[in-house]
C-alpha cells in the first residue's frame, strides 16, 4: 500500500513536469494549429544548455541557469517560427509536422555532434538529498521541480487570462481570421506564443534532466508521451494537458508497482487507446471539423 | 489534360524502359556497395508508394508506418523460425504470410486511429508506433526483446548476395505500384480522393468513408509489412529500435512529399532521389550523427521551397508551357491557373 501511495505521489510530482512541457505543446497547437514534433528535442536542448552551463567554469546551478536558458530558448522559438512555420501556406497542419520533425532531427544531430551520444544527467545537491514523508523518501529535486512547474504554469495562466496580450492569444486560438479582423497581429502573436512554448520547454528540460538521464535521442520517447498527453487532454486545451499529464504519470507509476516497470510506459498508451475509443476528441477537446 | 500528359504509347514505352533498366541494375553494377544501395532504394520505392495509398490519396498522414515495417519483419522471422525454414529462396514464398499478419495488426490500429482525423490522427499513429516498439521489446519470450531476433542466414555469398534481395524488393515495389495505379483508377480511389478533399461532403454524397479509409490503411500497411519482412531477411538480424525506427517512417513521408503527395510517380521519384543521398550521408557522416543535420537541412529546404513536390510542380510547369504555345502568351496567366486545377489530380 505504501508503495502505491508512493507511486501516486511521484506520479503527481513528475506529472507536474510533463504538465509544463505538454502545456507549451498544446499552447503552440492552439494558437497555430500545428503539431510541434520538435518539442521533445527542444526540451532536450534546454537540458543540454543547462548541462553546458553547469559543467562550464562558472558551475551555474541548473535552476539558476534557467535565467539564461529560458530567454535564449524564447529567442530560438521565435526564430524557428519565423523561419520555418510562417512560410507554410497551404496544407499547414501536415507540413508543419514534417518541418518540426526536421527541426527535431537537426537538434538531435547537433547535440550528438557536440555532446556525443553518451547519457548524461544534471546534478546538484538536492538531486540526491531527500526527506522522509509518509513512510518513504522523496528527493528534494522532485519537490523543487514541481514547485517550479506550478509557478511557471501559474505565470502562463496569468498571462493568458489577465493581460491584453493573453486576450490576443486566446482570440487567435478561438478564431484566427476573426482575431485578425478585430486588429490582432496574429503573425506576431504566433511567433511570441511559439517562443513562450519553447521557453517552457527549457524549464521542463531542466527538471527532466535532473530526474532522468538523457542523450540526444531521448526526444523520441519524450515527444511520444507529450503528444499522447495532449491528445488525451484534447488538442489546444491547457487544462486538458495538465490533467492529462498528471493522470498519465500516476497511471504509469502505479502500473510500474502493480504490474511491472517494463509495462509502465505501455499503460500510458493503453489509456490513450481507451480514451480514443470512448471519446475521440480527448477529455477537454471540442469536436471540430478538422481538415488536413 | 491530353496536352499536359504525354500520349499513352509514349508513357508505356518510358515505363518499359524504366523497368528494364531497373531489372538490369545487378548486371551492370556488380560490387556489393552499389547493389546494397539498389536494394534499399527499391525498398523505399515500395514503401513510399505503399504509404502514398493512405497518406497521399486519402490525406491521412501516418507517421507510424514503421510499426508495420517492423511488425512485418518480426512476423516473418517468427514464422520462419517456427516452420524451421532454412535460408535460401524458400523463405521468399512466406512473405505473403507476413503481409497477412500485418493486416490483422493494421485492422486493430486502424480501427482506433481512424476514429480521429487530421492532427490527432498523426499523433495517434506516432503513439501506436511506440506501442508496437514497446511490445517488441517487452514480449521477450516471443520476440527475444532487446536481444533481437535472428533470421535464417541466406546461403549466397560475395557479389551475388544482394541480387536475390534486389529482385525481391523490386518485385514488391512493382506490386505496390500496380496496386497504387489500380486504386487510383478505381471507384474506390475516387472515394479516397473525395475523402481527402472534404470528408464530410464525401460522406454526404454517399462515400462509405470509414470502410474506405480502413481499407486503404490496411492495404498500405500490408504492403509495408511485406517489404519489412524482406528487409528482416536481408539484414538477417533485427531488434526493436532497429526494425521499428521512427526515422524509417519519417523518411518515407519525406520521399512522398518531395516527389509529390498523392501522385503515382511522385513517391518513386522521391525514393530514387533521397535514399541514395541518405545512404551516402549516413556512410560519410554517420559516425558523428552530423548526417542528421544534413538530412534535416534537405528536409527543410524541400518543404519550404517545394511544398507540393516535384511531380505536381513539373506537371503544372509543362502545362503552363503547353498552354502558352496553344493559346498564345496573352492568355497565359489565366490558363495557367486553369491547368493547375485540371492537372493536379492526374497521376
Amino acid at each position: 500500500m505504501t508503495l502505491i501511495l508512493e507511486a501516486v505521489v511521484f506520479g503527481v510530482l513528475t506529472g507536474g513536469v510533463y504538465a509544463l512541457m505538454a502545456s507549451g505543446l498544446t499552447l503552440i497547437f492552439g494558437v497555430m494549429r500545428i503539431i510541434n514534433v520538435g518539442h521533445g528535442a527542444l526540451v532536450i536542448l534546454g537540458a543540454y544548455l543547462s548541462f553546458a552551463l553547469l559543467n562550464s567554469g562558472a558551475h551555474i546551478d541548473p535552476f539558476v541557469s534557467l535565467l539564461i536558458t529560458m530567454p535564449a530558448m524564447f529567442i530560438v522559438g521565435v526564430v524557428l517560427q519565423v523561419a520555418f512555420i510562417r512560410p507554410l501556406k497551404e496544407d499547414r497542419e501536415a507540413l508543419s509536422v514534417l518541418v518540426t520533425y526536421a527541426v527535431a532531427l537537426g537538434i538531435e544531430g547537433l547535440l550528438g555532434f557536440i555532446f556525443t551520444n553518451n547519457f548524461v544527467q544534471l546534478s546538484a545537491w538536492y538531486e540526491t538529498a531527500s526527506f522522509p514523508i509518509l513512510g518513504f523518501h522523496i528527493a528534494y529535486v522532485y519537490v523543487f521541480g514541481f514547485g517550479l512547474c506550478v509557478a511557471i504554469l501559474a505565470g502562463i495562466f496569468l498571462l493568458l487570462y489577465r493581460t491584453p496580450f493573453g486576450a490576443a492569444i486566446r482570440a487567435t486560438m478561438l478564431n484566427r481570421t476573426a482575431a485578425q479582423l478585430v486588429g490582432v497581429n496574429v503573425d506576431r502573436v504566433s511567433a511570441l506564443a511559439f517562443g513562450i512554448g519553447v521557453a517552457t520547454a527549457a524549464a521542463g528540460g531542466v527538471v527532466f534532466g535532473m530526474t532522468t538521464s538523457f542523450d540526444p535521442g531521448s526526444h523520441y520517447d519524450l515527444i511520444s508521451r507529450l503528444l499522447t498527453i495532449i491528445v488525451l487532454g484534447g488538442l489546444g486545451s491547457l487544462r486538458g494537458a495538465i490533467i492529462g499529464a498528471i493522470a498519465m504519470l500516476i497511471v504509469e507509476d502505479v502500473a510500474a508497482v502493480v504490474i511491472s516497470p517494463v509495462w509502465a510506459s505501455f499503460a500510458f498508451f493503453v489509456i490513450l487507446v481507451v480514451v480514443l475509443v470512448v471519446r475521440p476528441q480527448g477529455l477537454y477537446g471540442i469536436r471540430v471539423r478538422e481538415r488536413i | 489534360m491530353t496536352r499536359v500528359v504525354t500520349s499513352t504509347p509514349v508513357k508505356f514505352g518510358a515505363l518499359a524502359v524504366a523497368v528494364v533498366l531497373a531489372l538490369l541494375v545487378p548486371v551492370f553494377a556488380t560490387d556489393p556497395a552499389t547493389t546494397n544501395i539498389a536494394v534499399f532504394t527499391a525498398m523505399y520505392v515500395g514503401l513510399a508508394t505503399a504509404w502514398n495509398i493512405m497518406g497521399g490519396y486519402t490525406g491521412y498522414i501516418s507517421l507510424g508506418h514503421a510499426a508495420f515495417f517492423g511488425f512485418g519483419a518480426y512476423a516473418f522471422g517468427l514464422v520462419l523460425a517456427h516452420l524451421g525454414i532454412a535460408g535460401g529462396y524458400e523463405p521468399f514464398l512466406f512473405v505473403p504470410v507476413a503481409g497477412a499478419l500485418t493486416v490483422v495488426l493494421a485492422l486493430g490500429i486502424g480501427w482506433v486511429a481512424l476514429r480521429t482525423r487530421a492532427a490527432t490522427f498523426v499523433i495517434v499513429t506516432i503513439a501506436m508506433m511506440f506501442m508496437v516498439q514497446l511490445l517488441a521489446e517487452n514480449l521477450v519470450g516471443l520476440t527475444g526483446g532487446g536481444a533481437g531476433l535472428s533470421f535464417p542466414v541466406p546461403p549466397w555469398t560475395g557479389d551475388f548476395y544482394n541480387t536475390p534481395f534486389y529482385y525481391a524488393m523490386l518485385l514488391m515495389a512493382l506490386v505496390a505500384l500496380a496496386v497504387s495505379w489500380w486504386i487510383r483508377r478505381s471507384k474506390f480511389g475516387l472515394g479516397l480522393l473525395a475523402i481527402r478533399d472534404d470528408e464530410d461532403k464525401a460522406l454526404a454524397v454517399g462515400v462509405p468513408a470509414h470502410g474506405y479509409k480502413l481499407t486503404a490503411f490496411i492495404v498500405s500497411a500490408a504492403l509495408v509489412g511485406m517489404i519489412g519482412a524482406l528487409y528482416g531477411y536481408y539484414v538477417t538480424y533485427i531488434y526493436p529500435q532497429f526494425a521499428i525506427d521512427p526515422l524509417i517512417g519519417i523518411s518515407i513521408v519525406l520521399m512522398v512529399f518531395l516527389g509529390g503527395l498523392g501522385t503515382l510517380w511522385g513517391p518513386v521519384l522521391g525514393a530514387v532521389i533521397l535514399e541514395p543521398a541518405q545512404l551516402w550521408l549516413a556512410y560519410n557522416f554517420g559516425a558523428s550523427r552530423l548526417y542528421l543535420v544534413f538530412y534535416a537541412a534537405v528536409f527543410l529546404v524541400v518543404i519550404i521551397l517545394m511544398p507540393r513536390g516535384i511531380v505536381p510542380s513539373v506537371t503544372s510547369l509543362i502545362g503552363r508551357v503547353n498552354n502558352r504555345r496553344a493559346v498564345g502568351p496573352s492568355d497565359a496567366a489565366g490558363s495557367a491557373t486553369d491547368t493547375h486545377v485540371i492537372v493536379e489530380p492526374a497521376p
